[in-house]
């Protein structure tokens, strides 16, 4: 099998994935009773109305882990053909990855002494 | 299905049919093949999971419908069908309704570059090892959608935390996975089993394998990292507002990817089908494959029934400040004590070809090496426990005489 | 054009690029433009498979929809006013034409060599593995300073938005 038709099936199961659960779905929402209202379809609650909009301002601390988090997926995906070809490398190739892992890891006491990896 | 699908597509063409059409068809086969394995798995992981559950808390679990209870999966999905469907009238209608599906569809991608035995496989990927962390991602993405969709406060708040754990762990995680992609040279599955001919990966370095099988319960959502399901804070999480099939389907993803994760780990760690006869048969192999998968999944079970659940901050500072820093230095390391077993000529540049002797001057090392960090950690770890107990005694104490007084 | 997968392909993945995209500038509603984006960029990441580089495709797909997505939606919840945005921008014609101009000297860019742009020669017979990658990145003759480089403006990018992002009082 060549690359395409390797990720033609690729394509394919990315294709039929959602139908699979979506045929259960669909029967289901042949067969299935529908007498709804208005206490139903509204938003659940637990005992008390909440206080105006759901899509609010929330915490930044979500956006801190995000952050901290996207730079070392970047960091991953050098990392990764890093690792396929390491067997092949001199000593050099050790010396230059672990040089990028270290710096990295720089930040990430970085992030800790200032205390941005702590849940607030 | 690769051998059935050039032969399926050869007997079409043969048969007067369009090339392009029964490349199609072919591919059309090998997918449903693939894809049958999973979605049959998953009826009969919901029992198992039901059954240990239950024995664990000393129970007897599902036991009328069929025999020991095998049919409950199917007369639960008979009831599901019959459940009212509630879409509330403030949600995003569209993406509501798309969640479930790419939560689901996101776990059954995986499959396709999961070899079953050495000659049965969807496809063997170049980047195997980096197609499912990145499909993975959509299952992430879903989570998202669905609590913002869902336009309640408990579900935003849920599918939040879940997410930030979610990413969290997918950091030391990807670390670890890096350490099999490392010792084979490749990303293909396929490869990295091969490479295990000689040693099986686990054996070369536990400590990755722990990393990689403890971020995978947090990747699941499972127990102690089970934010996913937090009852007592946020009444469900992000699927509060699901209900029906749909909220089946989360239900069913879940299941699934505990599965998926078991036998990935087989493969990366575990040596896959290798095991003795495997080259017999293909249902040998296959019988290894899943025996493994199988072993890995009990165990995830165990451990979700018998531990307690951890706060969100808990969670955090031991993935960040634990977890992470450790599975950085055990990517160094590891590296390290490889280039330098590989310079002096002890260790072998490939780890295909290398047969078990070729490996026992590394494995020995590696193991000193691992149980080493072993021990250093555990003694790091006790320390850390000790001054939490001292810390939590003087605050009662000082409770008590609070109280007193 | 003749039909095959390839065309297919790229018809499709052009679909869910353009269609992305123009979700991305209709929608008033900031996740659904953040999902439309996703959309768009998972279209490149189609993009990247047909031109045989699947690592990119995983690579795209890793930290747009796994890491800046997330990170966009975090963002998107520290707005104030999320599903509502006020203002529309409706001066049409000006931005069509502003874009139609952008996208011409593109492509004069791409095909007229004045600015060092030069044809697309004809791709090479071997296809490069992520082994060659790997190895050309700690290459002392390759790309080991752009690697470095690349490590030094991570931690710059860390460094930075944390002590930006850090709460006052922390």
């Amino acid at each position: 099998m060549n690359v395409l038709n390797e990720w033609a099936f690729i394509g394919l199961f990315a294709v039929m994935a959602p139908v699979f659960p979506a045929l259960p779905i669909v029967i289901a929402w042949i067969f299935r009773p529908r007498k709804p209202n208005v206490l139903k379809s509204s938003t659940y609650e637990c005992g008390v109305e909440t206080i105006g909009d759901t899509w609010v301002q929330f915490r930044v601390q979500y956006y801190i882990y995000g952050l901290i988090f996207l730079v070392f997926d970047v960091e991953m995906v050098f990392l990764f053909p890093w690792a396929v070809a390491y067997n092949d490398m001199s000593l050099f190739g050790f010396v230059a990855g672990f040089l990028f892992i270290f710096l990295l890891t720089d930040a990430l006491f970085y992030a800790w002494k200032k205390n941005a990896l702590d849940w607030k | 299905m690769d051998e059935l699908c050039t032969g399926l597509c050869r007997l079409m063409v043969d048969s007067g049919a369009d090339a392009g059409l029964a490349q199609f068809m072919s591919l059309l086969v090998g997918v449903l093949l693939v894809s049958g394995v999973p979605l049959l798995t998953v009826i009969l992981l919901i029992w198992i999971e039901r059954k240990v559950a239950a024995r664990i808390q000393d129970r007897i679990g599902p036991n009328r419908v069929g025999p020991i209870g095998l049919m409950q999966t199917f007369a639960d999905l008979l009831k599901l069908l019959g459940k009212e469907d509630i879409t509330p009238t403030s949600a995003d209608r569209w993406l509501y309704n798309a969640a479930p599906l790419v939560s689901f569809a996101s776990v059954v991608l995986i499959w396709a570059v999961v070899p079953f035995t050495p000659f049965h496989y969807g496809v063997d990927l170049e980047i195997g090892a980096l197609f499912f962390v990145a499909v993975a991602s959509f299952g992430t993405l879903a989570i998202m959608v669905a609590g913002w969709a869902s336009n309640n406060k408990y579900a935003l708040l849920g599918a939040f935390r879940v997410v930030s754990l979610l990413v969290s762990y997918e950091v030391p995680l990807v670390f670890a996975l890096l350490v099999p992609v490392l010792l084979a040279g490749s990303m293909s599955l396929l490869d990295i089993v091969n490479a295990q001919t000689g040693m099986w990966f686990v054996v070369l370095s536990p400590l990755a394998f722990v990393i990689f099988y403890v971020s995978s319960q947090a990747e699941t959502g499972r127990a102690p990292f089970d934010l996913i399901e937090a009852e007592s804070e946020l009444v469900a999480g992000f699927n509060i507002e699901y209900s029906g099939m749909k909220f089946g389907m989360f239900f069913a993803a879940e299941f699934l990817h505990v599965f998926t994760n078991g036998i990935l780990m087989a493969l990366l760690f575990f040596g896959g089908w290798l095991g003795p006869l495997y080259y017999e048969s293909p249902l040998i192999a296959f019988g290894w494959l899943g025996l493994k998968g199988g072993l890995i999944y009990l165990t995830t079970l165990w451990l979700r029934n018998t531990v307690p659940r951890l706060r969100i901050d808990q969670i955090m500072a031991f993935n960040w400040k634990f977890l992470v820093p450790l599975s950085i230095a055990n990517l160094i390391l590891i590296s390290a004590a490889l280039k330098a077993l590989q310079e002096i000529g002890w260790a072998p540049r490939d780890f295909v070809g290398a047969g078990i002797g070729d490996l026992i001057p590394t494995t020995i090392i590696m193991l000193l090496i691992n149980g080493a960090m072993a021990i250093y950690l555990l003694g790091f770890l006790r320390k850390r426990g000790q001054e939490a107990r001292r810390e939590s005694l003087t605050a009662r104490a000082a409770l008590a005489q609070a109280a007193a007084e | 054009m003749e039909l095959n997968a390839i065309t297919i392909g790229f018809v499709v993945f052009s679909i869910f690029t353009l269609g992305g995209g123009f979700g991305v500038v209709t929608t008033r509603n900031l996740f659904q433009g953040t999902i439309w984006l996703m959309v768009s960029l998972f279209g490149v990441a189609g993009y990247f498979v047909l031109l045989s580089a699947p690592f990119l495709a995983a690579v795209q797909i890793l930290v747009y929809i796994g890491a800046i997505a997330i990170l966009i939606t975090f963002a998107v919840m520290l707005t104030r006013s999320v599903t509502r945005i006020k203002s529309r921008y409706v001066r049409l014609v000006p931005s069509f034409i502003g874009s139609l101009a952008l996208f011409l000297v593109l492509l004069l860019g791409i095909t007229v060599p004045i600015f060092g742009g030069q044809l697309p020669e004809a791709a090479p017979e071997t296809v490069a593995t992520t082994r060659d990658l790997g190895a050309a990145l700690v290459d002392e003759n390759g790309y080991v300073v752009p690697f470095m480089l690349a490590s030094v403006l991570l931690t710059a990018a860390m460094i930075g938005s944390i002590f930006i992002a850090r709460d006052e009082n922390a």
